[in-house]
């Protein structure tokens, strides 16, 4: 329970952290709220040589109005982005969702780019993402690039941020007036979602992220398919585990994760479509 | 100054834990200490292997170490056996040199300079197994096909009881069997497992331990390495809970106050939060199969209850506790015919200890779910059925068939009591209404009555010395070491009571073995009974000795002399406030003065235990589509007899209310089929939070026991006995629909799903 040695290096700029991932490469993991990254350290599951911790570039937590969406700074706080009033206003999804994260203290520390760079599928906020369509902004030696959603998480707590690269920004389209639902099935609240699922729907706009239903972050593609050409709630939600890949756990097997996917996607749906959540 | 007795006392000791902390053992900074290397265990990765090999070279070199002891390095054989009656040659080695039992068991100790060197250190030791069939569950573990201990001969621990007779039930029109699992729960303390240890200027070791009793760690320290008892001072600073695991010692415990005996310098040793869950005893443990027997008019006739505990690896308090299961068995009913029968087996799992309740659960669980499936059979309700087979009020003291004398109670105010304030008939009719129409969110109604035994299972003894010191104020020395159950403030304000004496000038002192010799600890539910009526009997003895003081002073006779305890001062009897008086400061100076001292000891020794009792009512609400339970209502009736302090016995209520529920809907300490444990970290075991619970319905009653002068039960593990099963049998209700009869704990939603599945199942079966 005691991390295996480690350097420590804590950058006082974005350049600053930029050069010490240039230097350390896949030697180096970055802290930001520490939440899943310390436990691995912990428990020595993760072992880097390097930690480097960008706890105090506070110019990479922000949420700023962009137009056609919301960009919101990489190291801002799962508290921060439940409070914040563009999104609560723009992106009502994401902003509940996070207030859903953890418990207290894991939302006070927890960042929105540390629970999506790590790429846990049991993490709440990369379905949410993936829902809600969000782009991923990198920086590293190349410079910016803009990763889609889609394409982002590509394995199990892998991503395709390459070793060098820092996730900084992550850009929301506004999403005012479409219906959304999130909904996970925990046993207790600070539990890791059991399974759960976030739904986007309505005004033109569809997309549904999958919690915990395979070794990556997931969208129910079939379920948005079958959405969009008008399907009932349940018609659609009984799709929402085609191409999944569930594992069993200690409190799921495959089949149960199965059924509660289809259960929460129908939920989801509907909940949505009622607009109360709204 | 008024009674204090019954009043809504604030503890006085959390101002300090919620200020500057606690100083528990890691925070002791004890001179003696300075230089203090680490202890690190190098713990077993396997359930049941021979050991071929230790090489432990890696180890001594690595950064930081200063020691490394395996089993033939100390020489020292075999940790002595808890609990005197169970097999010797089950007996657990300080180390394990030869075979090991349980994933988790210690093989090399390692002392370093910083503590964080010694898991690096720990990660070069390579143990070299040659595995061995593994005895993962108890019902493996009876048929003796693979032996833990192939001295013994089988691996059996212990038997309690009698087989019974079958022909017990030939007389009842209906007959219910079911086999129920009392599973296996972690403990978890917030302060894991600490102890530090070193010699002082005297030559004496100083022992500080995270215990719930420090004399008979002592003891057993002293015994165990054949030292006299006065050569070690045990203390016990603030320790962050026990449940009955820390009731202790633990060999890795004793082995560091060995080991700094035997190398003269100090060591600390703070297990880590995965050691605690693989490595302090566990909990419960029980497969049980009961048969209950009775009439269509609902009175129950026979009832049997057949025990196979876990004992885990090495057999202790675990093994025993079947004694107390079977003792408490018959519950709260006058069933003319039980019988009840144990067997204690050893497996290759972690050693089951007391916890929270220690037996007398797993016995209410029994009966209580029984009472359920009567019910449920005959097609009564589960509140008429028990109705019909409580014990009546006139008949106590009430001799039970297992052995039990319950002092004193009234079950059937408890049950009424405990319906009217759940709104027992309303919520019969809106779980009516919510069947009817199909709802996806059903409700269950679960009762549970309960009584149990504290300060058992024999009649206890607890002592306390009271002084008054030359200013005046009183020092209470208990034998009853508190950790969270609030005797500062219990036990100041008992002597605050007798003595006239206000709470802030009164200071109770516990844990420290210089200072208190003689105690036997705070389990069981006993301190209050047993250690506050020592105090109780102290204060009064004190009282005596200085009224006697008071007339000298006053020039009056003892007879005259009364104390005035609003004043807190001694005057002649009838004499005018304004007259003469003497102040406990004079009166404790004139005594110091003459040679003497104004102190007294007292031991209480009870007559027999005392039977606390109760009803439960949990409300759940089940969505059924997801499996998900919620606690959504807990009614609680708890007699503990006279309450001294109405806040710390609600405090006690709520604590184990939770530790039960939290049984029914979500703990388990779950090993797979190779005995590896699975819920080692506080993301797997998924202890209760606030989040999933209800704010509690506690209903006041009190029937004072004449067993003790303060009238007192004990309170503190009948929360956990009586909400486990009200929840369990509550989530049952919920299920009923879907033709469930009984689930097994707790009550996850993939098994409340799958019942729910299987359900659907057996309704299209039937339809066809």
């Amino acid at each position: 329970m005691i991390p295996a040695s480690f350097e420590y290096e804590r950058p006082g700029s974005l350049d600053e952290a930029l050069g010490l991932l240039a230097e350390h490469g896949d030697e180096a993991k970055v802290l930001a709220g520490g939440h899943s990254l310390l436990p691995l350290m912990k428990l020595r599951f993760a072992t880097p040589a390097v930690v480097i911790d960008i706890g105090r570039l506070d110019s990479l937590s922000y949420v700023r109005d962009e137009g056609d969406h919301v960009a919101v700074g990489a190291l801002t706080s799962h508290r921060d982005v439940a409070r914040a009033e563009l999104l609560r206003r723009h992106v009502p999804l994401l902003a509940h969702a996070a207030g859903q994260v953890g418990d207290p203290q894991v939302r006070q520390r927890g960042t929105l780019g540390g629970s999506l760079a790590h790429g846990d599928p049991a993490s709440d906020l990369p379905a949410v993402a993936l829902a809600l369509g969000a782009t991923f902004v990198a920086d590293g030696p190349q410079g910016r690039r803009e990763l889609a959603g889609d394409t982002f998480f590509e394995g199990f707590l892998e991503t395709a941020l390459t070793p060098e690269e820092l996730l900084v920004e992550v850009r929301v389209p506004k999403v005012d007036g479409v219906g959304w639902s999130f909904q996970k099935l925990t046993k207790r609240a600070q539990d890791w979602a059991i399974v759960g699922a976030a739904v986007l729907h309505g005004n033109g706009r569809t997309g549904v992220g999958l919690i915990n239903m395979g070794p990556t972050p997931l969208r129910a593609l079939d379920v948005e398919s079958a959405l969009r050409a008008g399907a009932s709630a349940s018609d659609a939600a009984a799709l929402a585990d085609v191409g999944t890949e569930p594992t069993a756990d200690l409190n799921a097997d495959e089949a149960f994760r199965r059924h509660l996917v289809r259960v929460l996607v129908r939920r989801g749906i509907e909940e949505a479509a009622a607009g109360t959540s709204g | 100054m008024a009674s204090l007795h019954g009043q809504r006392v604030v503890r006085q000791e959390d101002r300090a834990l919620l200020t500057r902390g606690g100083t528990y053992v890691a925070d002791v900074a004890d001179p003696l200490l300075d230089g203090a290397a680490h202890v690190t265990f190098v713990r077993s990765t396997m359930a049941h292997a021979r050991i071929t090999g230790i090489d432990v070279e890696g180890v001594r070199t690595a950064p930081g170490v200063v020691g490394v002891f395996t089993a033939a390095d100390l020489g020292l054989g075999f940790a002595p056996m808890a609990v005197p009656v169970l097999p010797p040659a089950m007996a657990r080695p300080w180390l394990a040199g030869e075979v090991v039992r349980f994933v988790g068991e210690p093989i090399v100790v390692i002392l370093t300079e910083r503590r964080d060197q010694g898991e690096d250190a720990a990660e070069q030791a390579i143990i070299d197994y040659e595995p061995l069939p593994v005895v993962a569950h108890p019902e493996d573990a009876r048929n003796d096909e693979v032996l833990l201990f192939p001295d013994h001969g089988s691996n059996t621990a212990a038997v309690f009881g009698d087989e019974g007779d079958a022909s017990e039930f030939a007389d009842c029109e209906v007959v219910v069997r079911e086999r129920l699992v009392n599973q296996r729960v972690a403990v978890a303390p917030l302060e894991v497992r600490s102890t530090a240890a070193a010699v002082g200027a005297d030559g004496r070791l100083n022992v500080w331990m995270s215990t719930q009793a420090p004399q008979s760690a002592r003891h057993a320290i002293t015994r165990a390495f054949g030292w006299e008892l006065d050569s070690v001072r045990l203390i016990a600073p603030d320790v962050g809970g026990g449940f009955g695991a820390k009731i202790g010692p633990y060999p890795e415990e004793m082995l560091v106050a060995w080991l700094v005996r035997h190398l003269g310098r100090p060591l600390r040793w703070l297990e880590t939060r995965s050691e605690n869950m693989v490595a302090m005893g566990h909990g419960r443990g029980q497969i049980q199969h009961i048969t209950i027997g009775g009439g269509r008019d609902g009175v129950v006739l026979a009832y049997r209850l057949d025990i196979l505990q876990d004992s885990g690896a090495y057999p202790s308090m675990g093994a025993f506790l079947p004694y107390m299961t079977r003792v408490m068995a018959a519950g709260v009913y006058a069933i003319p015919n039980v019988a009840c029968h144990a067997t204690s087996v050893v497996t290759n799992t972690m050693t089951t200890v007391a916890y929270r309740g220690a037996g007398r659960p797993e016995a209410t669980a029994a009966i209580e779910r029984a009472m359920d499936l009567f019910a449920a059979e005959i097609g009564m309700s589960p509140a008429e059925v028990r109705r019909r087979n409580l014990i009546d009020v006139a008949s106590f003291p009430h001799t039970t068939p297992t052995g039990a004398v319950y002092d004193i109670g009234d079950y059937r105010r408890a049950l009424d009591l405990v319906l009217d304030a759940a709104g027992y008939d309303e919520l019969l009719a809106e779980q009516a209404s919510r069947r009817a129409s199909g709802a996806v969110r059903q409700i269950g109604i679960g009762l549970a009555l309960y009584v149990e035994i504290t300060a058992g299972p024999t009649a206890g003894k607890e002592s306390a010395r009271v002084e008054i010191r030359p200013d005046g104020r009183a020092m209470v020395f208990t034998g009853t070491s508190p950790h969270g159950q609030g005797h500062e403030t219990s036990w100041a304000m008992i002597a605050s009571d007798v003595l006239g004496i206000g709470l802030d000038d009164i200071e109770v002192i516990h844990g420290d073995t210089d200072l208190v010799p003689r105690g036997m600890g705070t389990m069981g539910s006993r301190s209050l009974q047993l250690g506050g009526s020592a105090v109780l009997e102290a204060s009064e003895q004190v009282l005596d000795l200085a009224r006697r003081v008071a007339a000298e002073l006053l020039g009056v006779g003892v007879d005259d002399v009364v104390l005035d305890h609003d004043a807190g001062v001694f005057r002649q009897a009838h004499d005018a406030v304004g007259g003469a008086s003497v102040s406990w400061q004079q009166v404790a100076v004139a005594a110091a003065g003459e040679g003497g001292s104004l102190a007294a000891g007292a031991d209480f020794q009870a007559s027999t235990p005392t039977y606390p009792f109760g009803a439960h009512v949990a409300v759940v609400e089940l969505d059924s589509e997801t499996g998900l339970v919620t606690l959504d209502r807990f009614i609680a009736v708890d007699d503990a007899g006279r309450v001294l302090n109405p806040l710390i016995a609600e405090g006690q209520r709520h604590g184990g209310i939770a530790q039960g529920a939290a049984q029914a809907l979500c703990e388990e300490m779950v090993y797979d089929d190779d005995a590896n444990p699975l819920t080692t970290t506080f993301a797997d075991y998924t202890f209760i939070s606030a989040c999933e619970l209800p704010s509690f319905e506690l209903v006041a009653m009190e029937t004072p026991t004449p067993v003790n002068p303060l009238g007192a039960k004990g309170v503190g593990e009948s929360g956990t006995i009586g909400s486990t099963p009200a929840v369990q049998n509550a989530v049952v209700d919920a299920l009923s629909p879907w033709g469930v009869r009984h689930l097994d704990m707790p009550a996850t939603p993939q098994r409340v799903w799958r019942a729910i599945a299987a359900g659907h199942d057996l309704s299209s079966r039937q339809g066809t």
